[in-house]
C-alpha cells in the first residue's frame, strides 16, 4: 500500500500550476456566460415571449456546475485524486451539460439576433458535418468512446503532465456531453430529429458503455491511481451515471408519452354507436 | 349503456393488447433487475460490484441488462400510463407479461450470467447449489405462469377481434 502510494507521488504533476490564475480565469469566463445568458433574454424579452425562470436556473446551475469541475477546492484535488477527478467529470461532463441543455442556449441565440443572422445560422445547421456530428450514434460514440480512451490509454497519465492537454480534454468531456445529450432531447432547437425508438435503442448502449467502462475502471484503474481511488471513483461512476441517465431516459419517455396523446378522446369512443 | 360501455373497454383492450403485454415484459425485466440490485447487492451485500472472475463477455452482458433493467423501469411505466389513458388496461395480461418479462431475465441472469460468464455468485463463501437452485426454480415458475396468462388473455383477444363485425 505504502509502496504504492509513493509512486503515486513520484507520479504527480511536474508542471507548476498556478491555481490562483486559473480560478480567476475560470471565474472570469463563469461570469461572462452568465452575464451574456442574461443579457439576451431580457433584451429578448422585449420582442418575444418572456424567457421563463427555470431556463435561467439551469443555466446558472450549469455554470455553476463547470466552475466547480474546472477551479476551487474540487478542481485542485481531482489533480491528485481519482475520485475527485469522477466528481468534476460527473458534473462537467453529464450534470452540466444537461443543465446547459435545459436552459435552451440556441432558442435563446436564435430569437436574441437579428432575424437574417438567424437565418443564417439555421441554415448553417442544416450543413451535413453537423448532421453526422449531431447524431446520437455520432454523439454517443463520441462521449463514451472518449471516455474509454481517457481512462484506458496513457492519456489519463498524459492529461496530467500536459497543460494543454489538460484543457484540450476537459473542452471534449463538456461539448460530447453537451452533444450527446442534445442529440437525444429535444428541448432546444433541433434541426435533424430521429424516432424515439433510434434514439432509446442509441441510449441504451450508450448507457450500458458507461457501465462498462465504471466497472472496468474498477478492475483496471488508469495508470497512477491508487487501487482504492480507483475502486471508488469507478462506483462513483457507475452510480452516479444511473442517476444522470435517469433523468434523460425520463424525459425522452414523457416526450413520447405526450406526443403519443391519443387523438379521440376515449370519452368520446364511449358515446359512439 | 353500461354493458355498451363495457364492450368498448374489452374492444380498447384487445386493440392495445399487445403495448398491454410490452409494458409488463419491460416492467418485469425492470423490477427483477431493481431487486437484484436494491436488495442483493446494497442492502444483503451478498452480490458484488466486480468478480475478479468475469469473463468480458459478462462485463458487456451486465453493461447492457442493467442499462436496458433501468430505461425499462421507466419506459413501461410510461406505457402503462398510456394504455390507462385510453381506457385500455388489462392487469391479466400486464401481469402476465411481468411474470415473464421477469421470469426470463432471472433465467437468463441466474444460468447464464451467473454460471457461464461468472458474473457474480449469488452469494459468496456459502454452499451455492441451494441458492441456484431456488434462483433459477422460481424463475422457471414466473415464466410458465407468465405465459398461462398470456396464452389465457389471448384467446380473449381473438374472440373479442372475431365478435367485432
Amino acid at each position: 500500500m505504502s509502496k504504492q502510494t509513493m509512486s503515486f507521488v513520484s507520479e504527480m504533476p511536474n508542471y507548476s500550476v498556478d491555481w490562483l490564475l486559473i480560478d480567476w480565469i475560470v471565474g472570469l469566463f463563469i461570469f461572462i456566460m452568465i452575464f451574456i445568458y442574461i443579457a439576451a433574454a431580457l433584451l429578448s424579452n422585449r420582442n418575444y415571449r418572456t424567457w421563463p425562470t427555470h431556463r435561467y436556473i439551469c443555466w446558472l446551475a450549469g455554470a455553476a456546475c463547470i466552475g466547480l469541475s474546472l477551479s476551487g477546492p474540487l478542481a485542485r484535488l481531482a489533480h491528485t485524486n481519482f475520485t475527485a477527478h469522477m466528481v468534476g467529470h460527473l458534473l462537467l461532463g453529464m450534470l452540466g451539460p444537461l443543465l446547459i441543455a435545459f436552459s435552451a442556449p440556441m432558442t435563446l441565440l436564435l430569437r436574441t439576433l437579428p432575424v437574417a443572422v438567424s437565418r443564417r445560422i439555421t441554415n448553417g445547421l442544416k450543413n451535413q458535418a453537423i448532421r453526422t456530428l449531431m447524431h446520437p450514434a455520432t454523439a454517443s460514440v463520441l462521449n463514451i468512446g472518449g471516455l474509454w480512451v481517457l481512462y484506458t490509454t496513457g492519456l489519463y497519465m498524459l492529461m496530467h503532465h500536459n497543460p494543454l492537454w489538460h484543457i484540450l480534454i476537459h473542452i471534449h468531456i463538456f461539448a460530447a456531453g453537451y452533444f450527446f445529450t442534445v442529440s437525444l432531447i429535444y428541448v432546444d432547437v433541433t434541426p435533424h430529429r430521429y424516432s424515439y425508438r433510434v434514439r432509446a435503442v442509441i441510449l441504451i448502449f450508450a448507457m450500458a458503455g458507461h457501465g462498462m467502462l465504471s466497472k472496468h475502471i474498477y478492475a483496471y484503474p488508469p495508470v497512477s491511481v491508487p487501487a482504492e481511488q480507483g475502486r471508488l471513483g469507478s462506483m462513483l461512476m457507475y452510480y452516479g451515471g444511473d442517476a444522470i441517465d435517469l433523468i434523460l431516459v425520463f424525459w425522452l419517455c414523457m416526450q413520447w408519452y405526450k406526443s403519443a396523446r391519443p387523438l379521440v378522446f376515449a370519452t368520446t369512443i364511449h358515446s359512439r354507436d | 349503456m353500461k354493458k355498451e360501455k363495457r364492450a368498448d373497454h374489452a374492444m380498447q383492450r384487445a386493440r392495445f393488447s399487445a403495448r398491454n403485454l410490452g409494458s409488463g415484459v419491460l416492467f418485469g425485466l425492470g423490477l427483477v433487475g431493481f431487486i437484484d440490485e436494491a436488495v442483493f447487492h446494497q442492502l444483503l451485500h451478498w452480490h458484488h460490484f466486480y468478480d475478479k472472475a468475469t469473463s468480458d463477455i459478462g462485463l458487456v452482458s451486465d453493461g447492457l441488462f442493467h442499462a436496458l433493467s433501468w430505461f425499462a423501469t421507466i419506459g413501461s411505466s410510461f406505457m402503462l400510463a398510456d394504455v390507462h389513458r385510453r381506457h385500455a388496461f388489462w392487469p391479466k395480461r400486464w401481469v402476465g407479461g411481468v411474470l415473464l418479462g421477469g421470469g426470463v431475465f432471472q433465467l437468463y441472469d441466474g444460468i447464464i450470467q451467473h454460471k457461464w460468464m461468472r458474473l457474480h455468485q449469488i452469494r459468496y463463501n456459502v454452499d451455492i447449489r441451494p441458492y441456484d437452485w431456488i434462483w433459477n426454480v422460481i424463475a422457471a415458475i414466473m415464466i410458465i405462469v407468465g405465459i398461462i396468462l398470456i396464452v389465457r388473455t389471448q384467446t380473449h383477444v381473438s374472440m373479442t377481434k372475431g365478435s367485432k363485425s
